[in-house]
């Protein structure tokens, strides 16, 4: 007789695992934007769809998640076949086909991809550090209308207010290696670097178009999902933003 | 022209298209799956009331256009944007004869501006001075993302494509129109990336550089780019209709323009026919900033009245009566900066 010592695996685990899953260029978890279509999971087989908001989504972001989704899946305890696929993409069969096969991201798209997606990635991320902090510090500027921009430069991570904006801002550097105790000083150039005092506010502002960038995309492409698949709405999750006037920052968990 | 309140603004609608995506003309899936994402944009970012079947959406035909762009009298004059696409469509998705036609019927109501590809090599450079005579080109539009035999996208500084743009000099065509908007198929050749438009403007200072659909996916880039080159402008194709779907995202994206870029760079677009302009222009003529946005100056009639048609004008040459006629504001306190000092701030 064999005993088995993994607990059965649930959807819920399936969905749990997806929810650390990113999309890069939004910054949100691919279960909050409402791109899990589908999660089966019977006899030890999980399968999984996922879908975007158009047929012509840039192919290598669809890759980075649609990997990262198997990736995410296969190293649950107690998965046996896992099968990830994107469906309704104009490379859907080309995806399809190299995730199953383990061929990589070079192996599956030739000579097309003439870049590594480690740097895509990286390059990301950045901005979603950018993003979180300038969140953080518009946060910070609104609650006293006596503050102003250049005055950004001394906030430091203990200045902030615990709650969620605080606390993505710090994920978000831990994943850049960037300092995380309550002295570091917010405000940071692209590169990490400390502005002047002199370049704070041009710092402050052009972090701002970056957010704004990043947060309108996500208005796009989830509104754009609604519209393909009818419905979709419900699955996703309210995105958390200073400008969302209805959501106050502190119950946007 | 426009009036309200007293007010009275000249309407320039910088890109309008005439396109044909019915089956017939789709030459694949591929062009089915364009007008479709055209069509879910126009179904997700219109008010309910200004929704079209998608029947209808699928070719409009030159009559049915005019009645659409020019109702009530509220634009001024449009151009011709158009998009080749001959791998999705036989065709072509633009239609350059009938809008041709519709130019010269309507003269001094349409611009008519024409496309070119470096990829269609040493021929293509013969035939672009060819259009710019027959068409009486002032400008083109440039969709770096298409598709063209094995190749999936080019860049603006492709050897080739410096030389098309030196006879774009020699022949007079003065207004380079690129598509830097939402997704189509890119890979890793990034066709959204505007770091191409950055070189070309530097090495082109005689030539204006609209940026359609100002970048959007990478607003910042565009941002940054447009206050270093002074002949860099905005093209509001597909960022207008936030407005009324995300009125306070659309607030930052003009915001954000006017802040970095100035008032007199900036141009008005309804993207016909992913959404027709009257709406448009109604919505952007009462839009203010919202108060709590306090990072932004609010919007001036000045302001709407240069974006909506007197920028567009002076790029093409367009009669504005005098009495609509505005002096340009001053520099803005970002820039323009000098491009060499610029080209080293980007470096970062």
């Amino acid at each position: 007789m064999t005993a088995t010592l993994t607990p059965q695996l649930t959807e819920t685990d399936v969905r749990r695992a997806l929810g650390t899953v990113v999309d890069p260029e939004l910054d949100e978890p691919i279960t909050d934007l409402g791109f899990v279509r589908s999660v089966g999971v019977s006899a030890g087989v999980v399968e999984v769809h996922l879908r975007l908001p158009t047929s012509f989504c840039a192919p290598n972001f669809a890759w980075l998640m649609v990997s990262d989704a198997r990736d995410a899946v296969v190293a649950l305890p107690g998965a046996g076949r896992v099968v990830v696929e994107l469906d309704d993409h104009h490379d859907s069969d080309l995806i399809n086909r190299g995730l199953a096969a383990d061929a990589g991201y070079r192996g599956t798209f030739g000579h097309e991809a003439d870049d590594s997606l480690d740097e895509l990635r990286a390059t990301f991320q950045r901005k979603a550090h950018t993003a979180a902090m300038e969140r953080a510090l518009t946060g910070w500027l609104r609650a006293d209308p006596s503050r102003t921009e250049s005055a950004v430069l001394d906030v430091t991570l203990g200045d902030l207010p615990a709650g969620p904006v605080t606390e993505a801002l710090r994920q978000r550097r831990a994943v850049l290696g960037l300092p995380v105790e309550d002295t570091a000083p917010v405000l940071l150039a692209p590169d990490g670097s400390r502005p002047t005092a002199e370049t704070a506010a041009l710092t402050l502002r052009r972090a701002r178009s970056v957010r704004i960038s990043v947060d309108g995309n996500a208005h796009f492409c989830r509104g754009l999902l609604g519209t393909r698949y009818p419905g979709a709405e419900a699955d996703q999750t309210p995105r958390p933003s200073p400008d969302h006037p209805l959501l106050p920052l502190e119950v946007l968990a | 022209m426009y009036s309200k309140d007293g007010e009275d603004y000249f309407v320039v609608d910088a890109h309008i298209a005439l396109w044909d995506a019915r089956p017939e003309n789709q030459r694949n899936v591929h062009g089915k799956q364009f007008i479709d994402c055209f069509y879910d944009y126009h179904r997700n970012l219109s008010p309910e009331s200004e929704v079209w079947p998608y029947e209808e959406y699928l070719y409009q035909g030159g009559e049915r256009l005019m009645r659409d762009v020019f109702v009530d009298g509220i634009v001024d004059h449009a151009i011709f944007q158009p998009a080749r696409l001959a791998e999705f469509y036989h065709r072509h998705f633009g239609q350059t004869e009938e809008a041709f036609a519709l130019t010269q019927a309507h003269p001094e109501q349409l611009t008519y501006n024409h496309w070119f590809d470096p990829r269609d090599g040493e021929n293509g450079l013969d035939q672009l001075r060819a259009d710019a005579e027959r068409f009486g080109l002032k400008g083109v539009k440039l969709y770096t993302a298409d598709w063209h035999g094995e190749s999936r996208g080019w860049k603006l500084t492709d050897p080739m494509a410096y030389r098309y743009l030196e006879v774009c000099r020699e022949v007079g065509i003065t207004n380079i129109h690129i598509h830097k908007g939402p997704t189509i198929r890119p890979l890793d050749r990034d066709a959204f990336d505007v770091a191409d438009v950055d070189h070309v403007a530097t090495d082109f200072t005689d030539l204006q550089f609209v940026v359609e659909h100002c970048g959007l996916p990478r607003l910042e880039d565009f941002c940054w780019i447009a206050t270093q080159e002074p002949n860099v402008h905005a093209g509001l194709a597909v960022a207008m209709p936030f407005i009324h779907t995300r009125p306070r995202y659309f607030a930052q994206i003009i915001g954000e323009l006017v802040y970095w870029l100035g008032e007199d760079r900036i141009l008005f677009s309804s993207d016909y026919a992913l959404w027709t302009p009257k709406w448009l222009v109604e919505r952007f003529v009462d839009f203010q900033i919202p108060e709590d946005m306090t990072e932004y100056a609010p919007l001036t009639t000045a302001v709407k009245k240069k974006v909506l048609g007197l920028n567009a004008a002076k790029l093409y040459d367009i009669p504005v009566p005098a009495q609509l006629q505005l002096p340009d504001a001053d520099e803005t306190a970002t820039g323009p900066r000098e491009p060499g000092s610029a080209d080293l701030a980007m470096a970062r």
